[in-house]
């Protein structure tokens, strides 16, 4: 049986149907469109604590600065790579452009808490409940990641999952960045363990709920 | 009805490439413009359709079968349903076709889209099949088994009831193929077609009640 006829119905029904569309903006743009708020909350964080808290964190421990820089990297790749995963036709393994970053992010954390392991000299006085960093981070995340899976609303991620998943990375990460700025301890094992959980739990609740929101096309 | 054509040559599938930049024209002729390849011609299509051109929208999509076609073939699509992968893939193109950026290549767009409606009719058929019961005892006695005339008999009736579809509203023709045919869930029909439930009921009993009427001359 020929299915000509029945795509030639199909395709005049479409074609009755057409009307102009507007074109979705590049990833790089709604990337900047997300950093944007982004660095509204950080204008917000930075005017209600200054820079001294992150200077100080910085000089007592540099490992701290490349984690802190590894952390941005991320968040911008990670959004920039949600964005492209949301066009049909780019390649998938721009989904592994986060990755270099996020080593760097999370290399540079592991070795700031192996060095105040080592060497406590180089450890800030004050101590803090862990937890803190932790709903700090789940409090960002939590609003960015609407923020991303809103503007991807028009977008056509034809795998869902793996954009959520590259969501809850950019989301995650730019709340670790936020967090910088007014997080005045030393780097130490339980921290670490608290941002890894964050970051994880953030990744996984996306990739959870944010692929099923994603997963209408 | 105006005819749909394939004119002019067809591009390798393995090779789609990204392209600096794209005429947003028509071609007047595309089976002779040689200067355009066939992914630019179809990219130019894809730009004016995108602005409303009704008459480059019907060329481009039925220029794009034999891509969705060659796409499902390569994703391992059983013959039988290449077919309903070109129709699953021409309606998710229509409802993303904003997503198609001009300066980059059509063909790769579109064989992204075509290759992913392939893998989820294997995982619908699939899921189909894992549920049916296979009882070779049963279909060994079925009358019918080896009755040629009543499979003839039946293919006809196949064919009436297809023809019957295919002249139906969009609406109602969608939610028949959907719910019907396909014997999907009211959910995953709506998450297909992008219709509510409440949408998809109410053309399906419209629906029926034409088919009736077709077949029987219900009122």
């Amino acid at each position: 049986m020929s299915h000509a006829p029945r795509h030639e119905t199909l395709i005049h029904a479409l074609g009755a149907g057409l009307v102009p569309v507007r074109r979705l903006p590049p990833p790089w743009l709604r990337t900047l469109g997300w950093l944007a708020v982004v660095a509204v909350l950080a204008l917000g964080l930075l005017w209600r604590y200054g820079t001294g808290i992150a200077m100080e964190r910085w000089r007592a421990s540099p490992d701290m600065a490349w984690a802190t820089a590894g952390a941005v990297l991320t968040a911008i790749s990670a959004a920039w790579a949600a964005f492209a995963s949301g066009m049909p036709g780019r390649k998938a393994s721009w989904a592994w452009l986060p990755v270099a970053p996020a080593v760097l992010w999370i290399g540079a954390s592991g070795l700031g808490c192996l060095r105040t392991w080592v060497e406590p000299a180089a450890q800030l006085t004050r101590s803090h409940p862990a937890p803190d960093c932790l709903y700090f981070i789940l409090g960002f995340s939590i609003p960015l990641s609407a923020l991303l899976i809103w503007l991807l609303r028009r977008a056509c991620p034809l795998r869902p999952v793996l954009t959520a998943v590259l969501i809850g990375l950019a989301s995650a990460a730019a709340s670790a960045s936020l967090l910088e700025i007014c997080h005045a301890y030393g780097a130490a094992a339980t921290d670490l363990l608290a941002h890894a959980a964050a970051v994880v739990m953030v990744m996984a609740a996306n990739a959870a709920m944010g692929g099923r929101l994603l997963s209408r096309h | 009805m105006q005819p749909l054509t394939a004119a002019g040559p067809m591009v390798s599938d393995d090779a789609l490439p990204r392209r600096s930049s794209v005429r947003y024209r028509v071609p007047a002729n595309p089976a002779t413009s040689t200067a355009e390849s066939a992914d630019q011609r179809r990219a130019a299509w894809m730009a004016a359709a995108q602005a409303g051109d009704r008459v480059a929208y019907e060329k481009l999509l039925a220029d794009s079968i034999p891509l969705i076609r060659a796409a499902a073939r390569r994703q391992g699509v059983a013959r039988d349903h290449v077919d309903d992968v070109v129709q699953e893939t021409l309606i998710t193109v229509h409802r993303v076709r904003h997503t198609y950026d001009p300066s980059r290549s059509y063909d790769a767009w579109l064989n992204a889209i075509a290759s992913r409606r392939a893998i989820d009719a294997m995982r619908h058929r699939g899921r189909h099949d894992s549920r049916e019961l296979h009882d070779s005892f049963a279909l060994d006695r079925h009358p019918d088994a080896d009755d040629a005339s009543a499979a003839s008999e039946r293919q006809q009736d196949a064919q009436r009831l297809r023809a019957a579809i295919d002249e139906l509203p969009p609406g109602q023709r969608e939610a028949l193929e959907q719910l019907g045919l396909r014997e999907r869930t009211l959910a995953e029909a709506a998450e297909q077609t992008g219709r509510s439930t409440g949408s998809l009921k109410v053309n399906l009993h419209r629906g029926l009640k034409s088919l009736r009427r077709h077949f029987h001359g219900e009122p």
